[in-house]
């Protein structure tokens, strides 16, 4: 794993901060706590990646803080303020407002995510057409401009082309241009590349690096992909069961993890920590989030579980300048 | 666009011909008119001359190939019955039928869209439910004995509306209300679960991402790709209504195109019988092409051929 990335860029304001954001999603078998009491700070210029594997709350921590949550989900507590304003106490239409200048997101499914009766030039002319109430024409001007900043060849002739005519590739770079049209403050993106094949997923990184520091954009970056969060990430919030178990500048969380579980996670996988050695994985599977375990939600697979891990919830607290990790004997798991 | 209209239009000819022979043929096994046009009296010579002036003597082959003939020259030949140009006994009536279909379809198709958007909008609310509930039964009442209850509780019991004619509009009501209740049921229906499906669609949460209002979402984003299965449903509706209306027409006495049909049955008047048939094929015929245009404009996809 690449530890070697330049220093990270110097801190900006803080774009958004999550505080203790909880959400619950209720199934026909019982309520399921699939965030809870995620906090985390992402600045401008900044790209945080939330790492964890499928159904650890990433996603829906993404989808929350986006104000996406399907109707069956709720968030019970928290809050997220995006530059200094509680987002959850807004009104829908000043939500709204703030849906492309203040807040946008990237979503997952980039071959059904635009819509296909709709000319590409349409889609991207309407951020400026709901929030600049610019005109038809200077907003496909706007549009022209957008295509060809993300890379899309003869942006001119291909405005009035419909999604079904791009490729995979091209089709998350007009969402992309979508999402950045109007400089947001906040961009998510939420696995942005899992459709793509490898050198289109690398390009695609590249477009969001690029952008993030020409805007000054925060960035938060959804991710099961240690390698995607290494190469392209400056701090890392690691989930696991709905809760941020361990919270970091990337370089100091991939070379010295405070987690039992981060430490599980990068040895399960090839790199330069565990080179020569077996890949090790962790052992049974993340708890049913409608009955996580008492304690620590990790202490069913933990290998330095204690009696006390059963009693008590270890809360994110400091390991070091700027780090935190979620576990009563972290000092251990550090040194294990 | 002109090659794919043009594709639909020969792809469409084929079953038009069919139509065409079949109505030919089954129309002369109704009987031999000179029984209802002479007298029982009429002597072989009288049923000779009869058979003669109407082209009755010849093999039914000949007559067809003939009849296609006129055809061509757009001549449909002549009522038995009144010896009124066939063509325009149907032209007259047809106008009725058009205007009878339309007007229900137009107000099927506003309702439903109206309806099934709201439905849609909350799936399982109690709008969801209630319109689920209307639309199911609306769907599945027979037709006829919708008229003839109709017919019992406002005409006959309540004596506001007419039970047959088209002055008025009054006498619109029961007619429309006939043909209503199924396509408006189906397509509240089509509507909702078309709408369902692409308001969770990706697109519709990336419109919401850009700061679209709800109307914008509804209307602009999801209406446009719930249309395409909408609207190919409505075609279908408008086609069998255009055949329903021979049962609707009958019941209230409508001077359209169905009652025309009926009419000319009952009298063996195969000329305007078959006219009646060869325009409402057309009619058919012209509206898939119009439903096929439509539907290319709404999805640039379809207009491209692609199947993705
Ligand atoms: S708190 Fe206990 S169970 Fe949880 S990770 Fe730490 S040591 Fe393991």
């Amino acid at each position: 794993m690449s530890t070697t990335r330049e220093a990270a860029p110097p801190s900006g304001a803080a774009a958004m901060e999550v505080d203790r954001l909880s959400v619950d999603v209720r199934t026909p078998e019982g309520t399921a706590h699939v965030v809870r009491d995620v906090s985390f700070t992402v600045r401008s210029g900044e790209t945080l990646a939330l790492l964890g594997e499928s159904g650890c709350g990433k996603s829906m921590t993404a989808q929350a803080v986006a104000g996406f949550l399907e109707p069956v989900a709720d968030v019970v507590g928290g809050e997220i303020r995006l530059n200094g304003s509680d987002l959850l106490a807004l009104s829908a239409a000043a939500r709204r407002r703030l849906a492309g200048p203040g807040l946008a997101i990237v979503f997952q499914d980039a071959l059904t995510a635009l819509n296909p009766v709709f000319t590409v030039g349409t889609q991207l002319a309407e951020p400026f057409r709901i929030h600049e109430r610019l005109s038809r024409k200077a907003a496909k001007a706007k549009a022209v401009e957008l295509m060809e900043r993300v890379g899309i060849p003869e942006p001119r002739s291909r405005v009035d082309a419909y999604p079904h005519q791009f490729s995979g590739g091209m089709r998350q770079r007009l969402l992309i241009a979508m999402a950045v049209a109007l400089r947001p403050s906040v961009l998510i993106a939420d696995e942005p590349t899992t459709a793509l094949d490898v050198t289109v997923q690398a390009q695609i990184m590249e477009l969001l690096h690029d952008l993030r520091a020409e805007q000054d954009t925060a960035l938060v970056l959804i991710t099961h992909d240690l390698a995607v969060a290494a190469e392209h990430a400056d701090h890392v919030a690691v989930m696991y069961a709905g809760s941020v178990v361990e919270a970091g500048p990337v370089g100091d969380v991939f070379a010295d993890p405070r987690h039992p579980y981060t430490r599980g996670l990068l040895d399960s996988v090839p790199g330069s920590r565990n080179r020569g050695e077996p890949l090790r994985f962790i052992p049974g599977n993340p708890p049913d989030l409608r009955a996580v375990p008492t304690g620590c939600a990790f202490r069913t697979r933990c290998p330095i579980a204690r009696e006390d891990c059963a009693t008590h919830r270890p809360e994110l607290s400091e390991t070091g300048l700027g780090r935190a990790a979620a576990c009563h004997y972290w000092k251990e798991a550090a040194h294990a | 666009m002109l090659a794919f209209l043009w594709r639909r239009i020969v792809s469409s000819a084929l079953p038009l011909l069919v139509v065409i022979l079949g109505v030919f043929f089954l129309a002369r096994l109704t009987g031999d008119p000179a029984n209802l046009y002479l007298p029982l009296s009429a002597t072989p010579e009288m049923r000779a001359e009869f058979a003669a002036r109407n082209g009755f003597d010849q093999p039914v082959v000949v007559q067809f190939f003939d009849y296609l003939g006129q055809i061509a020259r757009l001549d449909f030949g002549e009522s038995l019955r009144t010896a009124q140009p066939a063509a325009q006994a149907v032209l007259q009536a047809f106008p009725a039928t058009l205007q009878l279909a339309g007007t229900t379809m137009l107000i099927a198709i506003v309702a439903a869209v109206v309806i099934g958007s709201l439905a849609a909008y909350r799936p399982n609310s109690l709008a969801d439910r209630a319109a689920s509930l209307l639309s199911s039964t609306s769907a599945s009442v027979p037709d006829f004995w919708f008229a003839i209850m109709l017919v019992l509780v406002f005409s006959v019991t309540l004596n506001w509306l007419p039970t047959s004619g088209t002055d008025g509009t009054a006498a619109w009501v029961l007619p429309i209300l006939t043909l209503l209740i199924r396509p408006f049921g189906v397509l509240v229906q089509v509507v909702r679960g078309s709408m369902v499906s692409a308001l969770s669609a990706p697109y519709t949460k990336v419109a919401r991402s850009k700061g679209a209002d709800e109307k914008r979402v509804i209307f602009g984003h999801a209406l446009r790709n719930a249309a395409a299965p909408a609207l190919t449903v409505a075609g279908d509706l408008t086609v069998s209504m255009i055949n329903g209306a021979v049962v609707v027409e009958t019941i209230f006495g409508w001077p359209g195109i169905g009652k025309l049909m009926i009419d000319s049955i009952l009298e063996r008047d195969f000329a305007v019988l078959q006219a009646a048939v060869l325009l409402t094929a057309l009619t058919i015929f012209a509206l898939n092409i119009l439903i096929d245009v439509c539907y290319a404009l709404l999805d640039a996809r379809v207009r491209q051929g692609v199947t993705a």
